[in-house]
């Protein structure tokens, strides 16, 4: 799923008593981290548009840039601290869910289950991916160097509207076509009898997993859309005021 | 996120001067008159304040004891349906006693019918029973005969969120301890045995920490003191830890996860841990805050730990 993060840096209070700015050091990290990150993404893209401009099928497209996925989404993980240490102002809580949800697609889903890696539904929410996550720390980026050139704004606050769902849509079928792979191999399973009085069925637990993006997908659009009106609208009205 | 009207009601307070006392306004009647004008808003669900941001004043404060002039403008806010704590402690620990017999009894629909109102060949399950219902005994009886709230009420919706966490965790685990294929644990009787006497110790623990914390508070009153150990050998514990019924619930859980050897009870343990944990430290932060003299020894849930 996209992420829902409203801003890649702090910003001072004026009405706080503590002063709010993180240091310089925070700063050039979270600098370097973002170029980084959109540098990854970037060449996921590239990678996979010269997969396919030179195979001209999707077939085999995920083996050749699965590396490279995994490190740079696993990455990402570092996002939480950065919320938990307080360098970045959003909720540990979101970024958490959204990186979780994203590693568990990439590593317990796509990586484990070999046989789902030639779905369209697999280009799809990659396609969907690189394009979100190439804008989103652009925009960090940029904005980190107080300089944003408005398109990234633009696409940060409007691409979403269409890739959310399309994300949402790829993720999904992904899920589902993996389903009868995980009821046959009985992969990350376990019965009873067992030392530890436990047991768990991974083939009914991708099925809670899906049955959760009902409330959870409109929850993080409507957070996004509101989000977008605040920024987007919210510039509009300053510069009726100038 | 609501923000607090400003509800400008006028009433007329007449402060009556008997003959040895002023006749003193305490803020349940300001509440009461409120109410009376609107009906839908109870005196527990009134969050009355003196400014739209601050602190929610409390029955006991006197009309006459605040910051306020000859007249007084007071911010009101609406803090939801409210229900009582008693209620929801009745009924979130009422549940995890009858569904854990349910699964004991073997009730019909639980496992395959073959099964149906037998019995487990396993002692331990049957100690298991009598441990888990005798902690839930425990817990109302405590609600009913030594608690002593703050607090009368709490918002509704807590007690779906309590009741959830409580029943279903209690579901999960009466499954799997209960279930025919249940395993035994590892080390057998001396495992058993030694979880059993960690169980027990707490649960006598856990209980005196909770008549000790009574005995701080006259019935009827609010009032909160620094608790200190007692001749009860239990007690003492207080030397080190704010918060000892967490630590002793704590380690019943942890007998209890001994006992059974059962992950999801584990689990249990491990979320209830945290939850106690979060509480503790606020506990701990707000007697630092009240307190001058406060002990410094003290850690919040794990002695000099945590």
């Amino acid at each position: 799923m996209a992420s829902s993060e409203e801003d890649g840096t702090v910003e001072e209070k004026e009405n706080n008593n503590k002063k709010r700015t993180i240091s310089t050091l925070a700063t050039a990290w979270l600098t370097f981290y973002n170029i980084a990150m959109t540098a990854g993404w970037l060449v996921l893209a590239m990678a996979m548009m010269r997969f396919y401009i030179q195979k001209g099928t999707h077939k085999g497209l995920y083996r050749s840039i699965a590396r490279t996925l995994k490190f740079f989404q696993t990455f990402a993980l570092v996002e939480v601290g950065h919320c938990a240490i307080g360098i970045v102002r959003t909720s540990v809580i979101v970024t958490g869910v959204q990186v979780c949800s994203r590693i568990f697609m990439v590593w317990f889903i796509t990586n484990s289950i070999r046989q789902i890696q030639s779905e369209e539904s697999v280009i799809l929410f990659l396609v969907v991916w690189t394009v979100t996550e190439i804008t989103r720390y652009s925009y960090y980026t940029f904005n980190l160097l107080h300089h944003l050139p408005y398109f990234i704004k633009w696409a940060r606050y409007n691409l979403f509207i269409v890739l959310y769902p399309l994300g949402v849509v790829g993720e999904l079928m992904t899920i589902y076509a993996a389903l009868p792979f995980v009821r046959r191999s009985g992969m990350y399973s376990m019965r009873l009898p067992n030392v530890y009085n436990v047991s768990f069925d991974y083939y009914y637990c991708l099925i809670v997993v899906m049955l959760s993006y009902i409330p959870l997908f409109p929850q993080l659009y409507f957070h996004m859309l509101r989000q977008r009106r605040k920024v987007l609208h919210g510039e509009v009205i300053v510069e009726k005021d100038d | 996120l609501s923000r607090a009207k400003k509800a400008v009601v006028f009433f007329e307070v007449e402060i009556l001067d008997a003959k040895t006392k002023d006749k003193l306004c305490f803020l349940d009647k300001v509440r009461t008159y409120f109410f009376s004008s609107y009906p839908q808003w109870y005196p527990a669900r009134q969050s009355i304040r003196l400014d739209p941001k601050g602190k929610s004043l409390k029955d006991e404060d006197v009309l006459q004891h605040l910051p306020v002039g000859t007249t007084a403008t007071f911010y009101f806010r609406d803090l939801g349906a409210q229900i009582s704590w008693v209620t929801v402690f009745l009924t979130e620990y009422t549940g995890p006693l009858v569904i854990y017999l349910m699964f004991y009894f073997r009730v019909p629909f639980i496992y395959a019918p073959k099964y149906d109102f037998t019995t487990s060949k396993h002692w331990v399950v049957h100690l298991a029973c009598m441990c888990h219902s005798f902690h839930y005994v425990k817990r109302l009886l405590e609600t009913l005969f030594v608690h002593r709230f703050s607090h009368g009420t709490m918002p509704l919706r807590n007690i779906f969120k309590n009741c959830t966490y409580y029943w279903g965790f209690a579901a999960w685990m009466a499954y799997y301890i209960n279930h025919p294929l249940y395993t035994p644990p590892i080390y057998g009787e001396q495992q058993i045995r030694l979880a059993l006497i960690v169980f027990l110790f707490c649960q006598i623990g856990n209980f005196s920490i909770h008549v000790a914390l009574r005995n701080l508070r006259p019935p009827g009153s609010k009032t909160r003191k620094i608790p200190y150990p007692t001749k009860n050998p239990f007690t003492w514990i207080f030397l080190l830890v704010s918060c000892p019924n967490y630590t002793y619930e704590l380690g019943s859980w942890l007998g209890f996860t001994l006992m059974t050897q059962c992950l999801p009870v584990a689990f249990f343990t491990l979320v209830g841990f945290i939850q106690m944990t979060v509480w503790a430290k606020g506990k701990h932060r707000s007697y630092l805050k009240e307190f001058r003299d406060y002990p410094p020894l003290r850690s919040p849930i794990l002695p000099f730990v945590l």
